[in-house]
């Protein structure tokens, strides 16, 4: 043993770990050393204790609510869920052909799309390491298919830009890291990186930035077959008297610089957009379907809370039947789980602390819009070759998104036609009727696809501020808010303990909600089995 | 100035050829006839962050009638929007200022999103319609100030 080495690299100690130990082993290893931290969920929870028949009222069937019930159910609890809506689920929905939806304001819209067409108004997917989202969707059974951010395909849009004309991804992407690559190569054989990069490593970045950026032998990026194999072609290799392939000319760096397209590239490079993304076969809506079947009679519809009280026996929450809003009715329980959205949360009588009280009144809720549309055919995949993926402008609708299944079939198909969040155009068509939000979501896409015009057939639009069981999107939390009211959000006051996306750092996640749950919950218990 | 104003009228809208559209648009100038509101011609659409409308009724119709509804009756589901009609928190002008800057629970803070401005010309039009009848105006340097008391952190 005299030849080892004094320090162990840490890649020879995970080998080391892994052969005797395990892999198992090796990913705890892996985890504590900084590698394969991709998510804090531990695996299914375990709430190891009895805790004597206790029992807990949860507020709110969406995915923290019934994540909560599920697992605090199997740990031996009472459990009984009150939910505002006459389905579970939550923000986790989906709007099909026959669905009937009424906004705040009276505005009632029936979704015509025709059977099988579909969009998710609120979460629509779900990245890959959002393992405790993912685990669920496993042991409920419900099946996943690829959702797909980026398409190299699809159109990123400037309506000032290329006289509105919209560029392939594709393109741009080839064409603005080929043209810096250039650049970085040039100033590498100036000497101008002399004093940053070694010589021996200025030859090895110029071999990259060339295979990289598609330069050609003298670093150069131009109109030719080098480039066009990451570009694309003017015309694509093909066959017999045919086969020669062309290149097209690429769009100038300056083109590309004041067009603003580069702001789009992170929506496909940043971790929570990286593939692989995945979405619920059918519809979101599956995941709450899942979970809802899995709790059964446990959770009470048509409920909507108005009151929680609390003292040091128990916890008594009033609400309404909203189908017989006449009468209040009153639920008991040892404990509260309250998932309740903050915008509704802060305007309900809440025994909590003034610490708790001022972190449930601080946080505002996000404007986002989502508009679906049907048209006669698939014609993005018909005259345009864009199967699935996102195509982002500038216009107010900001993006485009194209279905993930059904690919390549005749006949009807359904597109989300406008996707806000935030911002002044978020507002501006939550103002509007959905007719209204619909036109325009029509009108300001034929820029994109004029196609539109002839093969629209009718849409529906949600607004989230104009959503009854939410009243905004998601929590707004600002740093400062953070800073000052994310730890009392959380703790357990009293009996009563808050989970859902705002009371995570996942915000506007279905991760998020889950997560919290988990971590209410396994507080909850610990004090319960404590006493 | 940053952004500039992006009209898009329907009467701009391509697209009388197609019959669904055209049904859509008379609903939609119906819509408009019965809230006895501004032609569908006159939305507004921002180009950037922060909103491109400057009067006060432009504000309200583009942005505060989201939640608080055509008539600012506000509105209930499982929590309300207030009602703004005759509303008595409306007589301190500074109050409703606070909120347009910094919002409070489900209203959200419209301090990053309008000007000062903006904020005092939507303050005057509240206080002056819907059956509000506050004849002292507000004024962009009201605003200010509520901008400096915020981040003196001497309220929230």
């Amino acid at each position: 043993m005299g030849s080892e080495p004094a320090v162990v690299k840490r890649r020879d100690l995970l080998s080391l770990i892994g052969a005797m130990a395990g892999s198992a082993a090796m990913y705890h290893a892996m985890t504590s050393l900084g590698f394969a931290s991709e998510s804090p969920y531990q695996g299914p929870i375990r709430l190891e204790g009895d805790p004597k028949g206790a029992s807990v009222l949860i507020l709110g069937a969406g995915l923290a609510g019934m994540t909560a019930a599920l697992e605090l159910r199997k740990a031996g609890y009472q459990v009984q869920v009150l939910e505002f809506n006459s389905r579970a689920g939550g923000r986790n929905w989906t709007l099909r052909g026959g669905d009937s939806f009424v906004e705040l304001g009276g505005f009632t819209q029936t979704c015509e799309f025709e059977q099988g067409l579909y969009i998710n108004p609120g979460p629509w997917r779900i990245p890959y390491h959002h393992r405790a989202l993912l685990d669920y969707c496993k042991r409920l059974n419900v099946a996943l298919e690829p959702f797909i951010q980026l398409n190299h395909n699809a159109f990123l849009h400037a309506a000032q830009a290329f006289d509105g004309v919209p560029q392939r991804i594709r393109s741009v992407r080839a064409d603005f890291q080929g043209q810096v690559s250039e650049l970085l190569a040039k100033a590498t054989r100036q000497g101008k990186l002399d004093e940053a990069v070694s010589k021996e490593d200025q030859e090895i970045l110029l071999q990259a930035l060339r295979s990289w950026g598609a330069l050609d032998r003298n670093y150069n990026y131009e109109s030719n077959l080098i480039s066009a194999e990451f570009r694309g072609y003017e015309n694509a290799p093909g066959g017999g008297l045919s086969a020669a392939p062309s290149a097209g000319d690429p769009i100038g760096l300056s083109d590309i610089l004041r067009s603003r397209l580069w702001r789009y590239l992170r929506n496909f490079a940043s971790y929570n957009f990286q593939t692989t993304m995945f979405q619920p076969a059918g519809g979101m809506d599956m995941i709450g379907k899942a979970f809802a079947k899995e709790l059964g009679d446990v959770i009470r519809y048509n409920a909507k809370v108005t009151q929680v009280q609390q003292d040091d026996r128990g916890v008594t929450v009033s609400f309404m039947d909203t189908e017989n809003s006449a009468s209040t009715q009153q639920a008991t329980a040892d404990w509260c789980v309250c998932t309740i959205p903050l915008s509704i949360l802060s305007q309900l009588q809440i025994d909590v602390s003034t610490a708790t009280k001022s972190a449930i009144d601080a946080v505002p809720y996000a404007a986002a819009v989502k508009v679906g549309l049907q048209f006669k055919r698939r014609f993005w995949e018909e005259d345009d070759a864009i199967y699935g993926g996102i195509s982002y402008t500038d216009l107010p609708i900001r993006q485009i998104a194209y279905p993930n299944t059904g690919f390549n079939r005749t006949g009807r198909g359904v597109l989300l036609g406008a996707y806000l969040f935030d911002g002044a155009n978020a507002f501006e068509f939550t103002a509007m009727t959905p007719a209204e939000r619909v036109v325009h979501a029509v009108d300001f896409g034929a820029a994109i696809h004029p196609q539109y015009r002839s093969e629209f057939e009718n849409g529906v639009a949600v607004a989230w501020h104009r959503v009854p069981f939410t009243l905004g999107c998601s929590g707004d939390w600002s740093e400062e808010a953070r800073a000052q009211h994310y730890r009392n959000l959380c703790q357990i006051d009293g009996r009563i303990v808050l989970a859902g996306e705002h009371a995570s750092a996942l915000p506007a996640w279905q991760e998020g909600a889950i997560l919290s749950a988990l971590d209410a919950i396994t507080r909850l218990h610990g004090r319960v089995v404590r006493t | 100035m940053r952004s500039c104003k992006l009209e898009t009228g329907l009467q701009s809208c391509r697209t009388a050829a197609c019959a669904a559209l055209v049904v859509l648009l008379s609903q939609v100038a119906a819509a408009f006839a019965q809230e006895g509101s501004l032609s569908a011609g006159n939305r507004t659409f921002s180009s950037g962050y922060r909103f491109v409308e400057l009067s006060g009724e432009e504000l309200f119709v583009n942005v505060c009638q989201g939640c608080h509804m055509v008539d600012a009756a506000g509105a209930t589901g499982a929590g309300s929007y207030p009602s703004l009609a005759g509303n008595q928190n409306l007589e301190a002008g500074n109050y409703p200022i606070y909120l347009v800057v910094n919002g409070r629970r489900a209203m959200p803070a419209f301090g990053d999103l309008m000007s000062d401005g903006q904020i005092a010309a939507v303050v005057n039009y509240l206080r002056t319609h819907f059956g509000n009848n506050y004849q002292d105006t507000v004024t962009a340097s009201d605003v200010r100030g509520a901008r400096r008391i915020n981040a003196a952190g001497t309220q929230n």
